[in-house]
């Protein structure tokens, strides 16, 4: 117990705050999951469950370009799309030859995160030569391109393959036991639901891990370098460019693992799902949770999206209060007048404490 | 004896709600029906039988899910109210069945829809009426079925909905009927030699119908000469789409579009001249009804639609009085669909105590209560009599069949056709 | 060809004059402000209820929509962005999200979803240029671009206030030191914004007669996009921004594609800050080390 002790005393603050988070996650899942098996948690509850996993897994992507890497990116959702749209393809694909839900579920989380990463690539080279608000606007704009693009696809799979189109469904010329996978506006029929939670909190730890052992890695420090002072960390011959790329990419494919079982969750998804206001809803739980605060992060999108479906007995009044809320959260997270009152407070309930010990 | 009374007494409320179902422009099969009922039920107060007296009684739980916010709201609270006022109705007859209704908002998004429909599961409702829009409604149907929950949805429209799933119905018609309809409605008539369509290329219930409508035309030989789309971003200016349309000559502009753009369509091309023939569908029903809205500019467009608000039978007029005196706007089509969502279903239980003694819904969980609805709606023996059809009967594959009404639009009001 | 020209333009004058507003805003605050549609949608509505309800003269009914979205403006200034003065923009910026959700929200109770239609408020006749023609409220919309364009051209470099702003939009800290209140002089650029909110409400319900609590939303980012486009913060820039936008919409649709006009703009937009990055009439930014 004594060695244990020492070990954690031992690690550097930033592994100690990566454990923390992993607990964080596993006691969640513990909680939940016990919770699920002796069916006493709310139908509302055990519905929300993988929505909350796919909301922290693309909010902790985004949080890696906002808050690490300090770009400011509207069109988070559009990769969310392209991986929901991409595991959705895969699964019904992969339906008759595997039959186990599961592996069918890592194969179209892999396939979704690969697409959604290409996705990130090809937009990222253009895109990341711009700076501040105008980069901002063109995520905005790729986002708006890749809904608009989903909006006009049709996939279908038969006997000869996929077939894809930007017409309709029958200018596919499948055969006729062909599928019709993806109409167009009408998005994705008839899936078969595969995510669990258990898939979701995977997913989660997965990504804390992968984006935990960047930012402490020698990438992750050129990235913040970069954020901090650019033209300094060029001058120290930090390749701005690649860097920023790879945490934009990096966060592309997170972005499309989570879409991948955000679509195999439901059983219709439609490509409108995945617009600007979706990419603002994830960038809410990143700026709530604090910029570039990987367990805030995890909170912030946890509380925020149960807070609608909690506010649900104000009826008609509940958009409108989770507008306030949202507004008072600001304003007292970010007011220096209030932060002083909050530290006070703090550092008053810290001193009794103390004292409480001696 | 008095249970002789309460059943006469609830036989006479029963054949007051039938007939409030039935329209008096065909009184003839409105009384059919209740005379019908009258006999069944005096059956089964007469044999004193242990099967019951053929009542439903306690306390029933209806959710209802459609988007209360957002972009959709408009249709989400359409039906929200008027199945409210159908539940007020139901409740001030006095029968023994009392009915719940607890609306949740799904913000017209599949994910918020599932979470709404939980939290019904956890109000433990016993039915649900919804989902008001074609997706979310694919999205919970799922999980309704996955469940044993019955579902009756007043507008979802789309084949999607019903697809593979016994335990969902619709009210409305499904895209394909409606689109096939159109397009043959304008072949037999003559309505047009050379047809343009402008649809919103966004929205699956507008996509459903088009496609639908294109196939039916190129079968049949209707010349479709344009086809433009716009989504709910670009839903503001239309002249590219109009001028595409004139240009090639249509004669008729099919409008498989909600009302809102509908109405833009109209003012501008007015502006611009261009005066060919309007057709529309059942989500054009409330145009008129936009406030401040110049229906001189409806003029003579034509639309297929089972409902409208300014028709002259009471017991669309009494809805119509009921909805404007309670929310003060005039009621859509939605309105009406969900109205008649809420005495389906009601009319379903009657029916099925009727034939098998009685029926105590308290307490009664949902599985229990979504065979029998089923066994109910799929009978082809059970009809309803609503605003938006009369005898309304379902195929067992969830679809309803009632006649699609053609009207056209004179001097500010719906003639019939 | 022609038609599409002018159908272009009248869109465009609509984003334009939204755009307007925006741009006034960033330049001199630094904030996106996302309500900026929202509050043009409650224009709308002010107009709408004082020229349906109370029967008022349209200029009376446009005045009133100015004065409730001046007011209106100055209030989420004062309750939400003001204490945020120190705070990082992205705060602001989920803020004004916040005040977005707010106001449609708001309106949704208000006015219930049910569309209005807008009344017709501008009764000059539309102009014919040989084949295609000009309805009169693209040609106020214009008109309107025009002289709030040089109107505020003016009043930022030559007014006292004005130039007061410039000063805040180069350097707050300098401005500060110079003797200029900012915190006032945002607040005042805010209810100037807002006003022309009230303006673009009504032109913007004028050429498309219908209002719903969504009305301001999708204008609001495309007008965005058209001030981006211009260079935000660029008063020019607005205006061509918006109109270049709505020309090449009306064309994407025309000869391309009615279902990817949308791709089209955004990608126009990539393709014009990717070859100058700070939009077309930007000021290229200088870096300090």
């Amino acid at each position: 117990m004594k060695n244990v002790l020492k070990k954690w005393t031992s690690l550097s603050k930033n592994s100690r705050d990566g454990f923390i988070n992993y607990g964080i996650v596993i006691v969640f899942f513990v909680i939940f999951q016990s919770l699920l098996s002796t069916k006493s948690l709310s139908n509302s509850l055990s519905g929300q469950l993988v929505p909350i996993c796919v909301y922290v897994v693309v909010a902790l992507a985004l949080n890696l370009v906002v808050g690490i890497s300090g770009e400011l990116s509207l069109g988070q959702a559009g990769f969310m799309g392209v991986g929901a749209f991409t595991g959705v393809i895969v699964s019904t694909c992969l339906q008759s030859s595997i039959s186990n839900g599961p592996i069918r579920l890592i194969f179209a989380i892999i396939f979704g995160a690969m697409i959604a990463g290409i996705a990130g690539l090809l937009i990222g080279i253009p895109v990341l030569r711009l700076r501040g608000d105008y980069l901002a606007i063109v995520t905005l704009a790729f986002g708006e391109i890749i809904k608009n693009i989903l909006n006009c696809l049709y996939v279908g799979v038969d006997s000869h393959g996929l077939h894809f189109g930007m017409v309709d469904i029958p200018s596919l010329g499948m055969e006729a036991d062909g599928i019709t996978i993806i109409n167009g506006p009408m998005g994705a029929v008839g899936i078969t639901k595969i995510s669990t939670f258990l898939a979701g909190i995977i997913l989660v730890i997965l990504t804390l891990v992968i984006i935990q052992n960047l930012i402490n890695s020698r990438t992750g420090r050129a990235i913040m370098a970069i954020r901090d002072n650019r033209i300094a960390a060029e001058a120290c011959g930090i390749n701005v460019t690649k860097y920023k790329l790879i945490a934009f990419v990096t966060s592309a494919a997170i972005a499309g693992a989570a879409g991948a079982l955000y679509g195999l969750n439901f059983s219709t998804i439609v490509p409108k799902k995945f617009d600007f206001n979706t990419s603002i809803l994830i960038l809410v739980f990143v700026v709530l949770g604090g910029i570039g605060n990987i367990r805030g992060t995890l909170i912030a999108a946890t509380v925020l999206y149960i807070l609608p479906e909690l506010l649900r007995e104000f009826a008609d009044y509940r958009m409108l209060i989770y507008a306030i809320v949202l507004i008072l959260v600001m304003l007292v997270t970010n007011n220096e007048k209030a932060k002083q009152l909050i530290n006070r407070v703090l550092v008053k309930l810290k001193l009794r404490k103390a004292k409480e010990g001696e | 004896m008095k249970k002789k009374l309460l059943s006469v007494v609830l036989a006479a409320t029963m054949v007051f709600s039938l007939v409030a179902c039935g329209s008096s422009e065909s009184n003839s099969s409105a009384e059919g029906a209740s005379s019908e009922s009258v006999a069944t039920t005096t059956d089964a107060s007469g044999d004193v039988a242990p099967a019951g007296d053929g009542a439903v009684t306690g306390t029933l739980k209806l959710g209802l899910i459609g988007p209360l916010t957002g972009g959709a709201a408009l249709y989400g609270t359409a039906c929200a109210n008027a199945a409210q006022l159908a539940v007020d109705e139901i409740n001030a007859q006095g029968t023994g069945l009392t009915v719940e209704l607890n609306a949740q908002d799904d913000e017209h998004d599949a994910e918020k829809s599932v979470n709404a429909y939980n939290n019904l599961k956890d109000w433990d409702a016993q039915a649900i009426v919804g989902c008001v829009t074609t997706t979310p409604c694919v999205a919970v149907s799922a999980e309704a079925y996955a469940d044993r929950m019955f579902m009756l949805t007043p507008s979802a429209s789309s084949t999607s909905v019903t697809e593979g799933k016994d335990n969902m119905f619709q009210l409305c018609f499904s895209d394909p009927n409606q689109g096939s309809a159109s397009a043959q409605y304008i072949y037999d008539n003559g309505l047009a030699t050379k047809v343009a369509i402008i649809y919103n290329n966004a929205d699956a219930y507008s996509t459903g119908i088009y496609q639908t409508f294109k196939a039916k035309a190129d079968e049949i030989g209707l010349e479709v000469v344009s086809e433009t789309t716009f989504t709910d971003d670009t839903a503001n200016d239309f002249s590219v789409q109009l001028n595409a349309a004139k240009d090639a000559g249509a004669d008729l502009v099919f409008l498989p579009i909600y009302y809102t753009p509908a109405s833009l369509i109209l003012q501008q091309a007015n502006t611009m001249g261009y005066a060919p023939t309007f057709f529309g569908v059942d989500g054009m029903d409330g145009i008129l009804d936009i406030e401040g809205f110049d229906t001189s500019l409806a003029e003579g467009v034509l639309l297929l639609t089972p409902f409208a608000a300014d028709a002259t039978d009471d017991l669309t007029v009494s809805f119509v009085n009921s909805y404007k005196s309670a929310y003060g706007d005039t009621p859509i089509q939605f309105a009406a669909d969900a109205y008649d969502c809420v005495y389906a279903i009601v009319a379903a239980l009657n029916f099925y105590a009727e034939k098998n003694g009685a029926l105590n819904v308290d307490g009664m969980s949902y599985d229990e209560l979504c065979e029998i609805l089923i066994s109910v709606f799929s009978d082809p023996n059970f009809s309803v009599d609503g605003l938006t059809g009369e005898g309304m009967t379902w195929t067992a594959k969830g679809e309803v069949n009632k006649a699609p009404k053609a009207v056209v639009i004179k001097d500010g009001a719906y003639a019939g056709m | 060809m022609l038609t599409n020209l002018i159908n272009g333009i009248s869109l465009g004058s609509v984003y334009a004059i939204i755009a307007l507003g925006y741009t006034m805003v960033y330049g001199i605050a630094k904030m996106l402000n996302f309500a900026h549609g929202d509050v043009i949608m409650i224009g709308g509505y002010a107009a709408f209820c004082t020229a349906t309800y109370w029967n008022w003269p349209p200029a009376f009914a446009v005045l009133f929509a100015i004065v409730v979205c001046t007011a209106l403006g100055i209030i989420i200034e004062k309750l939400a962005y003001k204490p945020l003065r120190e705070a990082t923009s992205l705060a602001v910026l989920i803020t004004a999200i916040g005040v977005s959700y707010f106001l449609q929200n708001s309106a949704l109770l208000i006015w219930s979803s049910n569309p209005k239609s807008f009344p017709n408020m501008i009764s000059i006749p539309s102009i014919t240029v040989g084949s295609a023609q000009i309805s009169g409220t693209a040609i106020v919309t214009i008109l309107a671009n025009i002289v709030i364009m040089i109107a505020l051209t003016i009043f930022t470099s030559k007014t006292k206030v004005g130039k007061a702003m410039r000063a805040v939009s180069e350097d707050k800290g300098a401005a500060q030191l110079m003797g200029i209140n900012v915190n006032q002089t945002i607040s005042l650029t805010f209810a100037i914004g807002s006003g022309l909110a009230a303006i673009a409400g009504v032109l913007l319900c004028s050429a498309y007669p219908t209002l719903m609590p969504t009305t301001g939303a999708m204008p609001g980012i495309k007008a965005f996009t058209a001030a981006v486009f211009g260079g935000i913060g660029s008063i020019p820039g607005a205006m061509i921004g918006g109109v270049l936008l709505g020309i090449i919409e009306i064309f994407g649709k025309a000869y391309i594609s009615t279902q990817l006009s949308d791709a089209i703009v955004f990608a126009v937009l990539i393709i014009v800050l990717i070859v100058k990055p700070t939009g077309l009439l930007g000021k290229p930014v200088r870096e300090k080390v």
